[in-house]
């Protein structure tokens, strides 16, 4: 295992240092030129807004799966068919109902909602709407849990003492849920930082993110350096979110404890 | 009440949205795959088998079909065998380095794919190994590793270790003990870490793009190189049977589950 997984990926990461020579020269191309700079705004501003559209989606969804207990078993089994699915296959779903002559708009013409076909492909919009189909079980599941954890008659006692449904879900079902949702959100947000194969199919040409750049300096550009130090950013990102939220969902069950 | 009544109504019809949004996609490319048609319209104007007949008399797509199974039966079976003994190991070993070992072992699960498809391309390529079949099983396993690691740990945290004393009591060999009483009663974990590495195995995509040759390819990366170009039902049909082999895999772990409850498993670095 450390042969075929930890040495290639430290000798990878070296190369940021000393490819095509020794120095900070990869870093430096990274911090001055405007690409490399846009690259990291897209891959932050979609893997942001995929978290947001995860967080909306779960919610009502994890929630209905939780407090209906008839529900629960079809509910998972609609999560776990796209989660088992294989993310090229959704993605190439996606690419089949979102273009121009796809079913969505031409649903939408046949309706006459819109006059022509609508931009859904090749851009922003189409990585989304993909982004979050693949990611949504990653926050369905967690906030599952905590939704499931809840004693139940807290929602009833909070309407009895004359909180309105939405004061109730703000001040007692969001709080003690958070745990999950954050979990959850984490994990899309560093997931979709990595992310290749849907933006890769669904987004446009010159709406690039790191990872599909990596895969474009290593098999087309041939330049490693940068490859390596794309991906140094890529994993020190990962980690440090990835430690910061272990340490964020554990600190407040410590709190009890104490 | 009433207001309470409207929120419940958005919710449900909202969760329905969403169940619609989740399966439909996979839904409507299995139908379209059925097509008589040469066009992705849907509904398709009549049915066919023609696109699944056009796969098999495809000799690439065959033999990618082929290659992804095979890969996938050889890495499953690599990857539960070391993945038990290492859970196993982990289980009774204390100490930084058996912290160290297990980090490492997970390590694929957090580090996104297409830098360990870079990094295990860099390494293969170094050794000519770059379009073999053991590179694509090696690859897979080592990504396959963590999920069962993780699930037989998991099925180890519940497993009562007083029961191996008893048996070592009762005159078992530590041999007879570990294959009568330990396995089976871990098996359910070893069973889902099988179907969790075959399952990603079959459908890995980023590390056999750096480790497929023309010669040799996955059905996954044969697909990939066919959805740039002019997409027609015949990739659909292709989409298809890699669902098929998903869904078979699905529901072994589901009937598995069904006593246990549903086990989930998040993968990440996708």
């Amino acid at each position: 295992m450390a042969v075929v997984f930890a040495l290639p990926v430290g000798a990878l990461l070296m190369r940021s240092a000393s490819d095509p020579v020794w120095g900070l020269q990869n870093f430096r191309s990274l911090w001055e030129e405007p690409v490399y700079a846009s690259l990291i705004r897209n891959t932050v501003q979609i893997s942001l807004a995929t978290t947001i559209g995860c967080i909306l989606l779960a919610y009502p969804f994890a929630h209905v799966m939780a407090t209906q207990p008839r529900l629960t078993r079809l509910l998972t089994l609609v999560v776990l068919i796209p989660f088992w699915s294989s993310i090229l296959v959704r993605s190439f779903a996606w690419m089949v109902l979102l273009q121009n002559n796809g079913i969505i708009n031409e649903s939408l013409l046949w309706l006459g909602v819109i006059g022509q076909p609508l931009e859904l492909i090749f851009n922003r919009t189409g990585v989304l709407i993909g982004m979050v189909h693949v990611l949504l079980p990653f926050v369905v599941f967690p906030l599952y849990g905590s939704i499931r954890a809840m004693d139940p008659a807290l929602m009833p006692a909070a309407a009895c003492l004359g909180a309105g449904p939405v004061r109730a879900f703000l001040r007692v079902q969001l709080p003690l849920t958070l745990p999950g949702l954050a979990t959850g959100a984490v994990l899309v947000f560093v997931m979709a930082l990595g992310f290749f194969i849907t933006p890769a199919l669904l987004g446009g040409r010159r709406d690039a993110v790191i990872a599909r750049m990596i895969q474009l300096q290593v098999s087309q550009l041939g330049d490693w350096g940068m490859a390596a130090t794309l991906s140094l950013v890529l994993l020190v990102a990962t980690l440090l979110l990835l430690g910061a939220s272990q340490l964020l969902v554990r600190s407040p069950a410590r709190r009890v404890a104490e | 009440m009433t207001a309470a009544r409207l929120w419940r109504w958005a919710a449900w019809v909202l969760t329905a949205v969403i169940a619609v949004y989740l399966v439909a996609p996979m839904a409507i490319v299995v139908i379209i795959s059925f097509s008589d048609s040469a066009l992705l319209t849907f509904p398709p104007p009549g049915l066919s088998l023609r696109w699944y007949r056009s796969l098999a008399d495809t000799p690439a797509w065959r033999d990618a079909i082929l290659v992804s199974l095979e890969i996938m039966v050889i890495t499953a079976a690599i990857a539960t065998a070391l993945g038990t003994a290492a859970a196993i190991g982990l289980a009774s070993w204390r100490g930084p380095l058996a912290v160290a070992v297990r980090s490492l072992l997970m390590a694929p699960l957090v580090v996104p794919h297409i830098i360990s498809g870079a990094a295990i391309f860099l390494l293969f390529d170094s050794w000519g190994w770059v379009g073999s079949m053991h590179a694509l099983v090696f690859g897979h396993t080592a990504l396959a590793l963590p999920y069962v690691v993780a699930t037989v740990g998991a099925a180890l945290e519940t497993y009562d270790r007083r029961l191996d004393q008893a048996a070592l009591t009762l005159g078992a060999s530590p041999r007879v003990a570990f294959l009568r009483i330990t396995l089976p009663l871990i098996s359910p974990g070893i069973l889902a870490g099988l179907l969790f590495a075959a399952m990603l195995s079959f459908d890995e995509l980023i590390v056999s793009l750096f480790l497929s040759t023309p010669q040799l390819r996955t059905v996954t990366v044969l697909m990939w190189s066919n959805v740039f170009g002019d997409i027609n039902p015949e990739i659909s049909a292709i989409a298809t049977v890699i669902l098929l082999v998903s869904m078979t895999l699905l529901a072994l772990q589901w009937v598995l589950s069904r006593r246990r409850g549903p086990s989930v498993m998040p993968g990440l670095g996708r």
